[in-house]
């Protein structure tokens, strides 16, 4: 099973999440590494997308989709780090 | 009134009824997968059934020492598409069951990798389930579950879990993996039970 990078996560989520997830910092539950999620692990299935951790391998989050709604879930991310745009002087 | 009936009768009669509602059929056999295969040899492999009392365990040549059966069985993915007539061999859950005493009446199977999935007990004996090693007249191939899988054909695909090791018995229904992230706790086919 081919795994892709977590670059493929910036499409789908996009129309979640108002800042780009993809430079976004998590930090896996599991073996407690911070990595940006480009750097995570995704399987894709038409069942949905499983994020895995680059450095333990540990699921971090699910995307599933149907018609009319989605699920994302983030059962082995304990905190998300979100960059905020520079304060303007 | 009559109008509408006229319809649905007259797709109904186009439509081969071995398909539930939503379905396509597919000669291919798609792939689904939630992570890395498994390599799982079957000098190493073993399969578990733990109640509330201990625990009943196989290895490989043990569980090839069982009744064997052959399985020819429609089977249903949440993803819309469904294979008629597939043909599995494997052992049956009530052959597995038959000296397993338990009270609890869920059912969490296990997967090599990591993967969960919830099942009723009732809904895994008589005739209805098997941990199937082949498909087609051939060994099960790693990308399809092998070396052997759990195969509940009643219920969406995704309960039929690959890379199978084990069934823990639970007291309650609790959701295993894409139960927990989205798809129905039960997953009937034919009442379209795909999401929460
Ligand atoms: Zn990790």
């Amino acid at each position: 099973m081919q795994h892709l990078d977590g670059n493929s996560l910036a499409g789908p989520l996009a129309e979640f999440f108002a800042f780009d997830v993809t430079t976004a910092r998590a930090r896996c539950n599991g073996c407690g590494e911070v990595a940006e999620l480009a750097r995570a692990m995704v399987y894709r299935s038409d069942a949905g997308a499983v994020v895995r951790c680059g450095s333990c391998g540990q699921v971090l989050a699910t995307l599933v989709e149907s018609e009319d709604r989605a699920w994302i879930g983030f059962s082995g991310v304990s905190t998300i780090e979100v960059r905020r745009a520079p304060a303007s002087s | 009134m009559s109008f509408i009936t006229r319809g649905f009768s007259g797709r109904s009669r186009e439509r081969d009824d071995r398909l539930p509602p939503g379905q396509t059929l597919v000669h291919d056999f798609p792939v689904l997968s939630a992570g890395p295969t498994p390599d799982v040899d079957t000098a190493d492999w073993e399969f578990t059934i733990r109640t509330e009392s201990g625990e009943h365990r196989w290895s490989w040549d043990e569980f090839m020492a069982l009744d064997i059966e052959d399985v020819s069985t429609d089977i249903h993915c949440v993803t819309h598409w469904s294979k008629l007539g597939t043909s599995w061999r494997g052992v049956s859950l009530d052959t597995l069951f038959a000296d397993v005493e338990t009270e609890q009446e869920y059912v969490m199977a296990h997967s090599y990798g990591g993967y969960t999935t919830n099942i009723p007990l009732d809904e895994l004996l008589d005739g209805k389930a098997w941990i199937a090693f082949e498909f087609d007249g051939e060994p099960l191939d790693p990308e399809h579950g092998g070396p052997a899988r759990l195969l509940v054909p009643a219920l969406y695909f995704w309960k039929s879990a690959k890379w199978v090791r084990g069934l823990e018995m639970m007291d309650q229904d609790e959701p295993g993996f894409w139960e927990q992230n989205g798809y129905h706790l039960h997953g009937d086919p034919w009442k379209e039970e795909r999401y929460w």
